[in-house]
């Protein structure tokens, strides 16, 4: 019969309604080798404490709602184990660089926004009928932007990045990488448009290259490179946008 | 419902100090003022060359001095940081490289980086000794 | 539209500089700094006035040692304003003037002073 393992989890708790700021409440709980950190929470909620609030879904990596901070790093809930924390104590915290709406549930109105603004869209290169058929797109030419549409919008990247922390305006990591996802698709013709976006300082020009948001991507969709490339289409157009007629 | 009352958690000053990954990005950065302090030791010795024997026989002194010596030991150090982390984050600003049909892993492009930087850094070692 | 930042150009050099000072500058450091002054190797040759003259009036001398002067200077002084808000300073016009200023003025002192050199 194996023992019962605990572990301690130090859980960031806020509600607006009467609380002026933030606090930790401790939970110690019963743990397996196999559960999640997302699962301890569901423990805590279940059968501990029903107030506490948290994003999931899928519990699988794929949803991207379980983001949060755990012992200072951004993290997914359900692709991190408890094993790995115990004893603890375990901080978790919301999101870092967003608002906190409730306990680990954080306002991500401002990435919603950001993403529209990058038109995540095929604009068609070509005007195309459905008697055409479907697009033939060669798996050279998927290549070129394939790891860039794996992400899911977890926003670890977000959490991981300083600039964005210390300047909410920047347009940051993941919308840059859906930015090139579609400039980078053989069927797209909007890649000018979508770098007016880009070309200002709070477009690309705000990343200083720290890399920490490729780091914690649970997708290895690689943003750091998708806002690098970026700054460097970016300088060669500033560079020549002279040299093109009615421009 | 009750009115959302958002908490925006402001950035501590010390916010890098907690991670390891970001000492390294703020060491990183901190090369920058020592580059060019070197720059600026550089430029002081083509002006006292400009000037004339004496001048540059002083420059030459003083840069024999220990504490000269020891900063420029220092320097050494900062600068080979700087080599390795700029190659470390060079992969990241470049389109893949796509040889033999293959896409170069990060740790190739670095390691090419720093094969070159050896071999630029032999090459000056040499053509100093062959101006002189 | 967002106006269009002016960083690319400041970017541009930095990226030349940081390329160049991570190529060749440890071992230019060692050069000037340690072999020179304490005659080890040939390049301790290059403490003898003449032959440092000679340097810098040969035209790559000349070239290199300009190229090595300003793009360390533009290097360091895009990273540094870049980086003063990492370390809690608020980087405004008096900050951009030190900065960029200084690697200006001795972007400027070098093209005097290889110029003074002679040819």
């Amino acid at each position: 019969m194996p023992d019962t393992r605990t572990i301690v989890l130090e859980v960031m708790r806020y509600d607006g309604a009467h609380d002026a700021e933030p606090r930790f409440q401790s939970y110690e709980i019963p743990f397996t080798d196999d559960m999640s950190v997302l699962q301890g929470l569901q423990h805590v909620k279940d059968h501990v404490d029903g107030t506490l609030t948290y994003r999931w879904s899928c519990r699988m990596a794929i949803c991207g709602s379980c983001g949060m901070m755990l012992d200072g790093e951004p993290k997914l809930a359900c692709r991190s184990f408890l094993r790995d924390f115990a004893p603890g104590p375990l901080r978790i915290e919301p999101l870092e660089h967003f608002p906190i709406e409730r306990d680990l549930v954080v306002d991500i109105g401002d990435f919603v926004e950001k993403l529209a603004r990058v038109k995540p869209w095929i604009e068609p290169r070509v005007a195309r009928a459905l008697e055409d058929g479907p697009y033939i797109q060669a798996p050279a030419e998927l290549d070129r932007f394939e790891s860039f549409s794996h992400c899911i919008n977890c926003l670890l990247c977000y959490a991981a990045c300083p600039q964005y922390g210390h300047d909410p305006g920047f347009l940051g990591p993941a919308a840059t990488a859906m930015l090139q996802r579609y400039n980078l698709d053989s069927r797209d013709g909007a890649a000018k448009e979508r770098m007016e976006v880009a070309h200002s300082e709070e477009g690309v020009w705000s990343c200083t290259a720290v890399g920490y948001c490729s780091e914690v991507c649970p997708k290895a969709v690689d943003p750091a490179n998708a806002v690098n490339r970026t700054k460097t289409e970016s300088a060669v157009d500033w560079f020549t946008r002279f040299l093109r007629r009615g421009d | 419902m009750a009115a959302r009352r958002p908490y925006v958690r402001p950035m501590q000053p010390g916010w890098w100090r907690r991670n390891p990954y970001f000492v390294r990005y703020m060491a990183r950065e901190a090369t920058a003022p020592f580059v060019a302090l070197y720059a600026l030791i550089l430029l002081a010795g083509l002006v006292c060359l400009a000037e004339g024997p004496e001048a540059w026989r002083a420059y030459i002194e003083a840069l024999q001095s220990r504490g000269w010596l020891a900063l420029h030991v220092l320097l050494v150090g900062i600068f080979t940081y700087h080599t390795f982390s700029w190659f470390a984050i060079m992969p990241k600003t470049l389109p893949p490289v796509i040889v033999d049909g293959r896409r170069l892993e990060a740790g190739a492009i670095t390691g090419a980086g720093l094969a070159a930087a050896t071999l630029c850094m032999w090459i000056l070692w040499i053509v100093a000794g062959g101006a002189a | 539209m967002s106006k269009r930042s002016n960083q690319p150009f400041f970017w541009a050099l930095f990226g030349a500089g940081g390329m160049l000072s991570a190529l060749v500058g440890a071992m230019l450091v060692f050069i000037t700094g340690i072999a020179m002054p304490l005659g080890i190797g040939a390049p301790g040759d290059l403490a003898a006035y003449d032959r440092a003259l000679a340097v810098a009036r040969s035209v790559p001398g000349k070239l290199f040692l300009f190229v090595a002067v300003s793009l360390f200077l533009w290097h360091a002084a895009h990273r540094t304003y870049h980086t003063l808000h990492d370390f809690g300073i608020k980087p405004g016009a008096i900050a951009w003037v030190c900065c960029y200023g200084v690697a200006l003025a001795g972007t400027l002192v070098a093209l005097g002073a290889l110029f003074a050199v002679g040819f």
